[in-house]
């Protein structure tokens, strides 16, 4: 069910099935003799957007990165509808960093560099730049050096350059942290928009109000545990721990 | 006094005349020096960014020895050379010693590891901030030492021009396995320091005012890639 349909198919008409469900099995990552990721047994089959919460320091960020293949678990195991993350998988998967990383080079440069990554070549690759740039709204800022953009743009460009690679799974690590709200609601529009193509969205924020507009699915990460996992409604209206509660009255969680 | 103000005189002349010798002499000079940078920049460059991307084994015991050789002392670099390519030499069957050639591999040794070291420590800077989202868009190690190094192209034009700057006015290399025979080797620093020892000044003096004016100029080159880069945030 996971062959490789068609390396990418324009946006809006995906066929492809989800590599669901992500199962994650035991999973810990110590880092410097602290656990910063404890044990989670986990299973994410929700093929809407997941958001994982929690307050500061509660392993969000280095979940999505084990997740996402960018480092190791100390023990433990991942797999995507039954199969470890392996390098087919690892090409279907994207990431938007909580500070927008762009190359040293024109937004259109930036988004054609990651699809010479994936050796997809022209005219794909110019017909993908020009939508990718059109989706972020940056048509008329093609030629404009990446890192000259506002911050809300070039967090838009960095989504827009994972878009275009048409992942299956999209992980984003707060990406509306340091963005003012109108750029944050531009990115939350995209997201939406992602989600209705039949991405697999995981968005890791500690912003209650973006995860209440957003989430499907919600995982509550405390002191590297997975605490709670529940359908979004449910987590807001009856969240089951303490520690929840008090994250979500904007208390201190203990 | 007045005997340095004629030579002074005398000096301007023959670069205003563009006198034959001096011109020779010139070009000599940049024929070497900017061939052998040209062979440094393409190995510095391979070398930093393979330093700064690959891990292996000694890796840091490479990096720190790059980085002592940037202070090699060009007469150790042009011994160096010579003992290479003198008939006794392992490449003495070449009989490349006393040539333009031999000058130009003593100004390769001489800057590779400036280009070197300064492309990693570019390409290092870098790597820090695009790591994981050249990983994370699936970057082979090739494909990430291809891209630092494009995205570190200001900097390393600066390391290039730093590498030149050195090459052109170095002396001990290019006399050891130059010669500094006339027509043949004589570069301006060699030349620089024969006629000053002959007592024929002017032509010393024209020569020195043709190598601080090419300081100069690349000085001002260094300058301006680096307010363009800040400027376009690609510094």
């Amino acid at each position: 069910m996971l062959d490789p349909v068609s390396k990418h198919q324009s946006f809006g008409d995906r066929a492809v099935s989800l590599p669901l469900p992500i199962r994650l099995e035991g999973l810990t990552y110590e880092s410097a003799g602290k656990r910063v990721i404890d044990d989670i047994d986990l299973e994410i089959d929700c093929q809407r957007l997941t958001v994982i919460m929690g307050p500061n320091g509660a392993g969000k960020s280095v979940l999505l990165r084990l997740l996402h293949g960018l480092i190791a678990p100390t023990a433990g195991k991942i797999t995507w509808a039954g199969r470890p993350l392996d390098g087919f998988l690892a090409k279907r998967q994207a990431m938007v960093f909580q500070r927008p990383v762009l190359l040293r080079r024109s937004a259109a440069a930036n988004v054609s560099h990651a699809l010479g990554l994936r050796h997809i070549t022209d005219p794909e690759r110019t017909k993908l730049v020009a939508e990718a740039l059109k989706l972020a709204g940056l048509e008329e800022h093609a030629a404009t050096p990446a890192r000259i953009l506002s911050g809300g743009e070039q967090q838009r460009l960095c989504l827009a350059r994972a878009l275009s690679l048409e992942p299956d799974v999209l992980f984003l690590d707060e990406p509306t942290s340091s963005l003012d709200p109108a750029s944050a609601l531009m990115i939350e529009e995209l997201l939406l928009d992602a989600q209705r193509r039949g991405i697999k969205v995981i968005l890791v924020t500690h912003d209650v109000g973006q995860a209440r507009r957003l989430a499907k699915d919600v995982v509550f990460l405390n002191h590297g545990r997975a605490i709670e996992h529940q359908d979004s409604e449910s987590f807001f209206t009856s969240p089951h721990s303490e520690s929840a509660r008090a994250f979500l009255r904007g208390g201190l969680v203990l | 006094m007045s005997d340095f103000s004629d030579a002074f005189h005398t000096a301007l002349g023959l670069i205003v005349t563009l006198n034959h010798d001096l011109v020779e002499i010139l070009l000599l000079s940049l024929r070497v020096s900017l061939t052998a940078v040209a062979i440094a920049s393409v190995l510095g460059f391979v070398i930093g960014g393979a330093l700064a991307v690959y891990r292996f084994p000694g890796r840091g015991v490479v990096s720190a020895v790059l980085s002592a050789l940037m202070g090699l002392p060009p007469v150790v670099a042009g011994l160096f050379v010579y003992l290479l390519l003198s008939n006794a030499g392992p490449l003495g069957v070449l009989q490349l010693l006393y040539t333009p050639t031999a000058m130009i591999i003593a100004q390769v040794v001489l800057v590779t590891p400036i280009i070197g070291a300064l492309t990693r420590q570019a390409c290092e800077d870098l790597l820090e901030e695009y790591d994981e989202q050249l990983r994370s868009l699936g970057a082979s190690p090739t494909a990430i030492v291809v891209t630092l190094l494009w995205d570190g192209r200001y900097r390393l034009i600066t390391a290039v021009l730093a590498g030149f700057g050195r090459a052109i006015a170095e002396v001990g290399a290019v006399m050891i396995v130059g010669g500094n025979i006339d027509h043949v080797t004589r570069t301006m620093t060699t030349a620089i320091a024969l006629e000053t020892s002959k007592g024929n000044i002017a032509l010393a003096l024209a020569l020195g005012i043709i190598l601080l004016t090419i300081a100069f100029a690349v000085n001002g080159a260094l300058i301006s890639v680096q307010r363009l880069a800040k400027r376009l945030a690609y510094a």
